[in-house]
Parts: structure tokens; C-alpha cells; sequence
């Protein structure tokens, strides 16, 4: 073996959607932990998904469809880091379908994130800036010269890139003004050719071409001009790599409570903001810096809360259910707020994609958790791990053995199965206890009742099983 | 200076995103109005007048019934100190009541505590929806948050019964013993544990209601039913929350901000009809809030962030009628030079509703002594 298992399940937990027991295999013996990050960090080495071969199965306009493709992506992409860094950005520039409910603007916009994620903050901020969905969700397009609508300019420099504390509301007022006339437009009638993507257009006459001042700077600022100061400020970079650390490494307290509270770790916002201006505001040096330092490697032990996505998602790379494409992902991604008469799992959880429930996006960490999101995450677990003819599952119990066997060593290799995941001792002996009661369990008289998968099924139900 | 509260109950409307204060109790007799709203105003055959100066919103037709009745009254004017416009600090104040400082204790939660001090039964909060609000929200104190009624509970789905008995119990083993493993692990850990105890006690609720009250449907009138049935089963829930989205109505308010009135108003009155039924409308109170109200003057096709708006207060044992000021819509007097400048402090509102309503002591859940006003029949 050229790298540790558990340290390498821990890197595509956080750098990715998880792993099989089957992909952890081939990882660990061919390569070393610095040559994984370098791969996740550069994915074009690796093949990208044939989105054709998806679309035949995943077609359609609702929302729910769209999330669905993207959650398959997660499942099987051969570049997790791409995927993982689309989702980080839907994170912390958060566009719901509630107000346009325009599902393919909304696609686009992910698509975008795939595209530039591992590039470079200009170019991320620039394309969000021209993007349509983000342009009607923050209302640019009634952004006019003289009647200027300041908020896609205060959610810019307060939510976005620099945070509460490090530029006035002249500068709100400023921004506002050189993003005026940045807009879209619809390429096709709704009627009656349905939603298609729009396209970004800018309004020459539209545009206020008067000078403005912008963080002490004067000129006749245009959009890109003001996001090019704004990648050069020293609270840029620290606000970005605090979202990184809080997405990657720790969960930090909720983004409007930063201007006051201290981050978690102090050096390694230091650590990571250098980088950031050496480098001007490249993201591949960034993650690399972050996946190879200490503080990511020892941030194992209960430090980040799952998502409802990456729980849901990482279950479902284990069962391989869908590790081709089959009929019915989209179910856990239905919601009442786009037709459907019930709620699907990560709604229930408390995040349904593309549908962030404000501009601030999700409160994460510990506020993923509630009552009733446990007890969806439970029930989800449970369900996903009950079906035996599931690929995923079949391997699994396969590979974990006999409930004959040892339970202790039953246990171990289910809590290595499931990704090399840490449990405290009380957990260990618990699940070691249930084991038992399962072994002791007469499975002959309801076929097929009793089992390992039970077993799985507890282990991805722990308190543990909640950190990522 | 507090009454008994025994049983009183306090129904929470969280309206996200800022509702439009002017667009919902118009000023529709005052040219500083229209002078302020170009595009998004409403003309006078579009309000339901309820004195000379005051209309409330025609699409809210059911609180104008409501407010004739007597049993609504408008807090107008609630606000609080050195707005900054931001929905997520405003938020974050309206939760914890701390306008100076970053608070981490929510209001009701800590009235939970109060009400409920020895934990012994952890539905005397309850969330309706997705996500607990941080209003609800206390380290240590247990308040259950239903996203589904129906399908409430851990280890419900597995059928053979000798096995979900040892499952439960498993998850018991390792839901009770996560102390020692840090503070975010013994939480979850606590609250899988109220998950069990809650979803015990919510097994049957679905199956004990009926009604002829027939609610709407969309996801404010849902909460408020599920509301209903869950406090018509008498399981001891003395605070509900539950939100209703989409008042950020910088843009496109004109189409948008009708069917919110619509649905609200008539989520709101389908409840206390329910109740009524029941014969169960005597305890209840709801009230209705939101971060903050918008910009004196439109921007064309909506409203950006302003500062004061407005609460409201439903149920039959409220004294209807206007309380507060309606802040002054002349240019002159407007906060920040663009805003309702707030006449009322949202604190007050609170400590009106802790100590009048649910008999806590409010001073330190508010931190201080605000001006209160006597909203309930004596």
C-alpha cells in the first residue's frame, strides 16, 4: 500500500462524494497521498462523464431533474474534485429556483461552476457576474443607469467576496453603478419552445460610464474593473479561504457572524490566504496547500457535519444503485416547491439543491441538524441499506463476512467498508453489542430479515456517521 | 408584572425576506405615499380601508375580516436600533433579540427553557417545516423540528418487530453515549434521543384530527395545518414556529407579493376557523413578524431592504386594533434618508408576548425594559 486507507477515504470524503471499498483499493495501492491531491487537483487527466449517455435518462424541465443529473455526476465522476468544487461554489453564491423557476438557467449556472472552479477568482467572479441565473436572482437586470438596484453590489462585497466590516455603503453604491447595464436575454421564446439557457448581454446605453470611487480607487469602473480590486484585497482572500476551510476542513460559525467572531484556525487562514495573493487568487495552489497541510489531514475527528448532499450522495456511491444510469435518482431530489405532492430526502434534510433557501445559502455544521433532519437522515440511511440486491450493498456484505463471525472483527471491517470511518469507543462498542443480538437473531424464520446489511445499516445511522 | 399562563399557547409566523410593511397596512389616503411608490403601489380600489388613513392590502381580504372581528391587531412601526439592511443580521437580531452583538441563544428557545425547565417534555417547542430557526434554538434545550409528520421517528421502516425493538435499543445505546466526544457529537447525540421520545408521542397524531376546515394548498397553509394537529392532540406544545418564504421582493413585486398576501391571509384565518371548531381558540395567539420593511421608494419593479415594518397579532383572545405608530411617510422623517423609521422596538413586542401572554419573565431573554403594549382581553 502506498497510502493509508482511512486518510484517503477521509481526502475523497471532503475532496469528493466518498468511495467504494473497491476504489479505495486500486487508490491505495497505486498511489501516495500527494499524488491523489495532485490528480483531484488537476481533473482533466481523467475522462469526463458523456452528459449524452446521462440526458437520455435524466431529460426534462423540472428542477428535481436537473438536481438529479448533478447528483449522478457526483456519484460517478471520474473527477470529484471538479464536482465537489461546482457545489462549494453553488455553496457560497447560492441561486434558487424559487424566483426565476427557470430549472435550465439554473443548470447552466452549476455547469458554469464546474467549468471554473479550479480556476482562478477573476474568472469565477466574472462569469458570475455574467451569469443569467445569478443576474435575474440578485435582480442586475433592474439594475439601470440613474435607478440603480444595489443588490447584487451589497450581496457581491457582503456575502460573496469580502464580508461585513471592510468597505462602505458608498462602495455598495459604487459597485451597483459599474455593474449597470450587465443583463440577459432570452435567445428563445418561452412560448413555445419551453426554458432554455439565457445568454448574458451588456447594455451599452444602459451602463453609467460616469467615474466612480471604489475602495479608494477612482476610474470609470466597469464590472470586471471592480472585481479585478476586489481579487486584490487582503479580506478577499481571507474571506475566501475561510470559506474554503469551513467547506473542506472544520465547520466555522454562519458567514454573518465572521466580521466579529475569530476563524477556528487562525494560522490556517494565514497559511491559506498567502497562497491566495502569491498567487493571485488561483484556486488549484489553494486546494493543494489545503489537502496536503496538517490541519486537513488531523480534521478527522468530528469537525465538519455532513451536508444533506454529501450524506445522500455518499450512501449512494456505496449502494451502486446508480453507477450507470438508471431510471429514478431524481426521487431524493423532489420538492412541493416545484410540483410535487411530497417532499423528497434532501429536502426533508434541509437542502434542497438549487433552491438555497436565501442568498445566504444554508446554515451548515450543527444547524444541519435538527430533530426532524435526524431523523430523515436516519430513515434514508435505513431504507438505502435494507435492499441486498443492490450492487453496492451485495459487495459490501460480501466483503464484511458472516454474522457468525467475530463481531468485533465484523464491526471493524463494516466501519471500514463504509469509508474508513473514525467511531468513538462507545459507538465501537455498541455497534459491536448489536452484532451480537443480530448473530443471536434467528433469521430462518422471516427469509432474508436478518442480516450484515442490518449491521451497515446501524453503522450509517451513528452519531459518527453524521461527520463528514 | 405577569399573568398566568398556564396552557396559553404562541403560534410564530417568521415571513422571510422582508415583507413590504406599506404594500400590506397602506397609507392610501397620503400623497406622500404615491409620491414614494411609482410602480409599486397600490391605487385606492385596491386596498380594503379600515379607518381614513389606513387600508389593509385588498389581496389580504381575510384580514380585513379578521381585523373587523377584532381579532387582529397591527403592531405598526416595530423595528430595531441601527438597521444595517442586511436580511441575515436582521434575521439573526429578531432571533436572539441582541441588536449589539452576535447573540447565539434564540428568544423562544430560552422561553422553552422557561416554561419547560427540567426538559420533561420535548415538544413544548416545536418547529413546523425544514430547519429550526435559531429563534427556537438553545444549546441544551430540546425542541423538535417536524419536517414530516407522517414519517417522523428513527427505525420505523424495518417490519419485522423483534428487530426494530433491537434496533431502537441499539440506537439508544449509541445515541445516549455520545458524551466526552465534543460538543457538536453531544448534541446529536441528545437529539437522537428526543427524536425517539418525540416521535412517540407524534405517532398518532396524523390519525387522531379531522376537520372540515379545508386549507389551501401551499406550503404556509400545510404548516399551519400540521400546526393545528399537532396542538389539537394536547401533546403540551406551548410555542410553535413555522415560516413562510419569498418577501424579497426587490423585483418583480407586482406579480409576487398579491399571492403572498393571498396565501398568508387566508393560511391565518383557515387556522383560527380551525381552532374555533375545536373549541380550542381560546389559548391560542399568533403572531407574525419579519426582518424588516423596504425602501420608501420603489426601484421600478420592487423594493430593496429598508428598516422599520410591521408585526401582527392574530387569535380570539387578542384585543383587535392598531397599536404602535404608523412611522411618518413624509421625506423628512425618513431613517437613513429613504426609510420607515421604526417607532416601536421589536423588544417591547417580545416582552409583551413572554410575560403577558406565556407568564416568563421577559428582562433576561430581552436584556432590558421595553416600552409593552396590552394587545390581550382581560
Amino acid at each position: 500500500m502506498k497510502s493509508d486507507r482511512a486518510l484517503v477515504a477521509h481526502l475523497m470524503r471532503r475532496a469528493g462524494f466518498g468511495v467504494t471499498p473497491a476504489e479505495l483499493d486500486t487508490l491505495t495501492r497505486d498511489k501516495s497521498y500527494e499524488e491523489i491531491v495532485d490528480d483531484l487537483v488537476n481533473p482533466e487527466r481523467f475522462e469526463e462523464l458523456d452528459e449524452s449517455y446521462i440526458e437520455r435518462y435524466y431529460s426534462g424541465e423540472l428542477v428535481a431533474i436537473h438536481v438529479g443529473k448533478w447528483m449522478y455526476r457526483m456519484v460517478n465522476t471520474q473527477r470529484p474534485l471538479e464536482e465537489k468544487m461546482a457545489l462549494f461554489l453553488h455553496h457560497i453564491f447560492p441561486v434558487a429556483w424559487g424566483k426565476s423557476e427557470h430549472g435550465p438557467s439554473l443548470y447552466s449556472e452549476i455547469e458554469m461552476f464546474r467549468r471554473v472552479g479550479l480556476t482562478d477568482m477573476q474568472t469565477i467572479l466574472l462569469e458570475l457576474s455574467q451569469d443569467p441565473a445569478m443576474i435575474f436572482w440578485l435582480d442586475n437586470n433592474e439594475n439601470h443607469k440613474g435607478e440603480i438596484n444595489e443588490n447584487y453590489g451589497r450581496e457581491l462585497l457582503e456575502l460573496f467576496t469580502m464580508g461585513v466590516g471592510n468597505y462602505t455603503e458608498d462602495d455598495i453604491k459604487a459597485a451597483s453603478r459599474a455593474f449597470t447595464g450587465w443583463t440577459f436575454r432570452q435567445p428563445l421564446s418561452l412560448y413555445p419552445v419551453g426554458h432554455h439557457p439565457a445568454e448574458f448581454e451588456f447594455l451599452e446605453d444602459d451602463h453609467d460610464y460616469e467615474a466612480k470611487t471604489f475602495l479608494g480607487e477612482t476610474g470609470n469602473f466597469n464590472g470586471e474593473d471592480i472585481i479585478d480590486i476586489i481579487v486584490k484585497q487582503p479580506a478577499t482572500a481571507r474571506f475566501i479561504s475561510r470559506h474554503l476551510y469551513n467547506f473542506f476542513v472544520e465547520d466555522e460559525l454562519q458567514v454573518p457572524s465572521w466580521a466579529t467572531e475569530p476563524p477556528r484556525n487562525e494560522m490556517a487562514i494565514q497559511q491559506l490566504s498567502k497562497v491566495f495573493m502569491e498567487n493571485g487568487g488561483q484556486m488549484r495552489p489553494v486546494l493543494r496547500e489545503l489537502f496536503n497541510s496538517d490541519f486537513f489531514k488531523e480534521a478527522t475527528d468530528f469537525k465538519k457535519v455532513k451536508s444533506p448532499i454529501e450524506l445522500i450522495a455518499g450512501v449512494l456511491k456505496q449502494t451502486g444503485e446508480f453507477s450507470s444510469p438508471v431510471p429514478g435518482i431524481q426521487q431524493f431530489a423532489v420538492t412541493t416547491l416545484n410540483g410535487s405532492p411530497f417532499e423528497g430526502p434532501l429536502a426533508i434534510m434541509g437542502q434542497r439543491l438549487m433552491n438555497p433557501p436565501t442568498v445566504e445559502g444554508w446554515h451548515t455544521g450543527h444547524e444541519w441538524i435538527d430533530s426532524g433532519t435526524l431523523s430523515e437522515r436516519v430513515g434514508f440511511v435505513e431504507k438505502q441499506f435494507q435492499d441486498i440486491s443492490k450492487p453496492g450493498v451485495k459487495d459490501m456484505v460480501e466483503r464484511a463476512g458472516s454474522l457468525d463471525d467475530d463481531p468485533a472483527k465484523l464491526v471493524e471491517r463494516c466501519l471500514d467498508l463504509l469509508g474508513g470511518i473514525k467511531v468513538s469507543e462507545q459507538t465501537r462498542d455498541a455497534l459491536v453489542a448489536y452484532a451480537r443480538e443480530l448473530g443471536s437473531m434467528d433469521s430462518g424464520d422471516e427469509e432474508g430479515s436478518v442480516g450484515v446489511h442490518n449491521l451497515l445499516q446501524m453503522t450509517a445511522s451513528t452519531v459518527d456517521y453524521q461527520f463528514e | 408584572m405577569t399573568t398566568n399562563g398556564a396552557e396559553k399557547t404562541l403560534v410564530v409566523v417568521q415571513l422571510s425576506g422582508g415583507n413590504d410593511f406599506m404594500n400590506t397596512i397602506v397609507p392610501y389616503s397620503n400623497p406622500h405615499y404615491y409620491d414614494a411608490r411609482k410602480k409599486v403601489v397600490l391605487s385606492e380600489d385596491q386596498v380594503l380601508p379600515i379607518n381614513d388613513e389606513l387600508a389593509i392590502n385588498g389581496n389580504a381580504a381575510p384580514f380585513k375580516r379578521l381585523y373587523d372581528e377584532g381579532k387582529m391587531a397591527i403592531v405598526q412601526g416595530i423595528g430595531y436600533p441601527d438597521s444595517n439592511r442586511s436580511h441575515f443580521r436582521g434575521m439573526d437580531i429578531w432571533h436572539t433579540a441582541e441588536p449589539h452583538r452576535v447573540g447565539s441563544e434564540g428568544w423562544l428557545g430560552q422561553a422553552v427553557r422557561e416554561l419547560d425547565p427540567d426538559a420533561e417534555n420535548v415538544l413544548t417547542g416545536v418547529n413546523i417545516g425544514m430547519g429550526l430557526p435559531r429563534a427556537m434554538a438553545v444549546t441544551g434545550v430540546p425542541v423538535t423540528s417536524v419536517g414530516d409528520l407522517e414519517g417522523y421517528g428513527v427505525m420505523n421502516r424495518i417490519e419485522q418487530q423483534k428487530l426494530k425493538d433491537k434496533a431502537i435499543e441499539a440506537f439508544k445505546g449509541i445515541y445516549g453515549q455520545a458524551i466526552g466526544t465534543g460538543p457538536v457529537a453531544e448534541y446529536i447525540g441528545q437529539t437522537g434521543l428526543d427524536v425517539l421520545s418525540g416521535a412517540d408521542m407524534l405517532a398518532d397524531v396524523a390519525n387522531r384530527y379531522e376537520s372540515t376546515v379545508e386549507y389551501a394548498d401551499n406550503g404556509i397553509a400545510k404548516n399551519l395545518r400540521d400546526v393545528a394537529r399537532v396542538h389539537l392532540a394536547g401533546l403540551g406544545t406551548r410555542i410553535f414556529y413555522t415560516q413562510h418564504g419569498g418577501y424579497d421582493t426587490h423585483a418583480t413585486q407586482l406579480p409576487n407579493h398579491p399571492k403572498l398576501m393571498t396565501d398568508l391571509s387566508g393560511a391565518i384565518s383557515d387556522f383560527l376557523d380551525d381552532l374555533e371548531e375545536h373549541d380550542a381558540s381560546d389559548n391560542v395567539t399568533v403572531f407574525v413578524f419579519t426582518e424588516f420593511g423596504r425602501r420608501m421608494r420603489d426601484n421600478g419593479s420592487g423594493t430593496d431592504h429598508g428598516s422599520g415594518g410591521g408585526a401582527y397579532l392574530f387569535g380570539k383572545p387578542v384585543e383587535g386594533g392598531l397599536y404602535g405608530e404608523y412611522p411618518s411617510v413624509d421625506p423628512a422623517d425618513w431613517a437613513h434618508g429613504e426609510d420607515l423609521e421604526h417607532t416601536i422596538d421589536f423588544r417591547g413586542i417580545y416582552g409583551t408576548l413572554l410575560e403577558q401572554w406565556l407568564a416568563v419573565d421577559a428582562k433576561p431573554i430581552v436584556k432590558g425594559d421595553f416600552e409593552q403594549i396590552s394587545p390581550f382581553r382581560v
